[in-house]
């Protein structure tokens, strides 16, 4: 038997349609799967038997793919979506990520605003990725990084959701950038 | 335990719930990118086990992440999570994972590989 690779993940964030699959597609060695998980919440009102009243249940797909990049190495990309209501799957995906590329279309950059707000609070290496559909690049990154308000030391990209290429050197910023960020926390 | 609330059950596939035995949290919190694989004595003791579990160490054979053994066999990764602690809890497979504390980052070392790899795509 092969030694057992071992495994580092990134988590691919965004609103709806940003392109979060296209991207994990377009390097991942497999044809993305897709999980599921579900959470129960148990609602805070108590009845008159002092036991919790409701239970709501909540199911998020996430796709992932994943690439081989040595023997010893696996990277898996989780494409997540940026809703509020799914921050209790977040919680588990950063949790000993490397960090995470936030997808923006400048189109409708407000969709990214709460996966921006997440990665901030908590503490999460990221950077931003203007996915240039069909090569189209609306606004320029500084004017992006203005519109998100990000500071100075994170890194705004434009990529290509489509292209290997361009989703490997985005990878590769994210990379370089947390550590950056490694290093000066160390 | 009292009887869950059907509205409670409503997004789960009740099947894969029911074989967890209600449980749906792992005693060993396993992050979903750990690696599972089958030990050679787990090999050798598939009888015992009933389907889920079985179709796990099958598919195992191959180093997977539980988030793929979550996908393959279509179940909950919190169903997955479940099966797979008791698999290493009975010794049918091993599992490892990038860092000792799965909440940690991974470290300068680790990450200089990850670049190296991605470079070389
Ligand atoms: N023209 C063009 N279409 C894209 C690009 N990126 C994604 N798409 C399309 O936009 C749609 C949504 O992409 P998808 O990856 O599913 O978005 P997700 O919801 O973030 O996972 C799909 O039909 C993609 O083919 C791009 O860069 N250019
Ligand atoms: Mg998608």
């Amino acid at each position: 038997m092969s030694a057992n690779p071992i495994p580092v993940k990134i988590v691919v964030a965004g609103g709806f349609a940003v392109g979060k699959t296209t991207f994990v597609s377009a390097i991942s060695d497999i044809e993305p799967l897709t999980t599921e998980a579900a959470m129960t919440q148990v609602a805070k009102d108590v009845d008159d038997f002092g036991d919790a009243k409701t239970k709501k249940s909540t199911t998020v797909a996430m796709d992932f793919g994943r690439v081989g990049l040595s023997e010893e190495l696996v990277l898996y990309l989780f494409g997540t979506p940026g809703q509020d209501r799914f921050h209790f799957m977040w919680d588990e995906l950063v949790r000993g990520a490397i960090g995470a590329a936030v997808l923006v279309d400048t189109g409708r950059i407000d969709q990214c605003f709460p996966a921006i707000d997440y990665m901030e609070n908590a503490g999460v290496p990221f950077i931003v990725a203007i996915n240039a559909f069909d090569g189209m690049l609306r606004h320029h990154p500084e004017d992006v990084r203005e519109a998100l308000d990000l500071p100075r030391h994170i890194p705004v990209v434009v990529t290509d959701a489509r292209h290997r290429a361009a989703v490997r050197d985005t990878l590769v910023a994210l990379v370089r950038h947390a550590m950056t960020m490694a290093a000066t926390t160390a | 335990m009292t009887n869950p609330e059907p509205d409670a059950l409503s997004g789960l596939r009740v099947r894969p719930y029911m074989v967890t035995g209600g449980r749906t949290r792992s005693v060993v919190e396993l992050p979903l990118e750990t690696i599972v694989r089958v030990t050679p004595e787990g090999q050798k003791a598939v009888e015992t086990l009933s389907l889920e579990p079985r179709a796990i160490v099958d598919l195992c054979h191959q180093p997977l992440s539980i988030a793929e053994i979550s996908a393959h066999l279509h179940l909950h990764l919190q169903v997955a999570k479940v099966l797979v602690g008791d698999l290493v809890h009975s010794g049918h497979v091993a599992t490892h994972s990038a860092t000792a504390d799965a909440t940690d980052r991974p470290d300068l070392q680790l990450l200089e590989r990850v670049l190296d790899g991605l470079q070389s795509l």
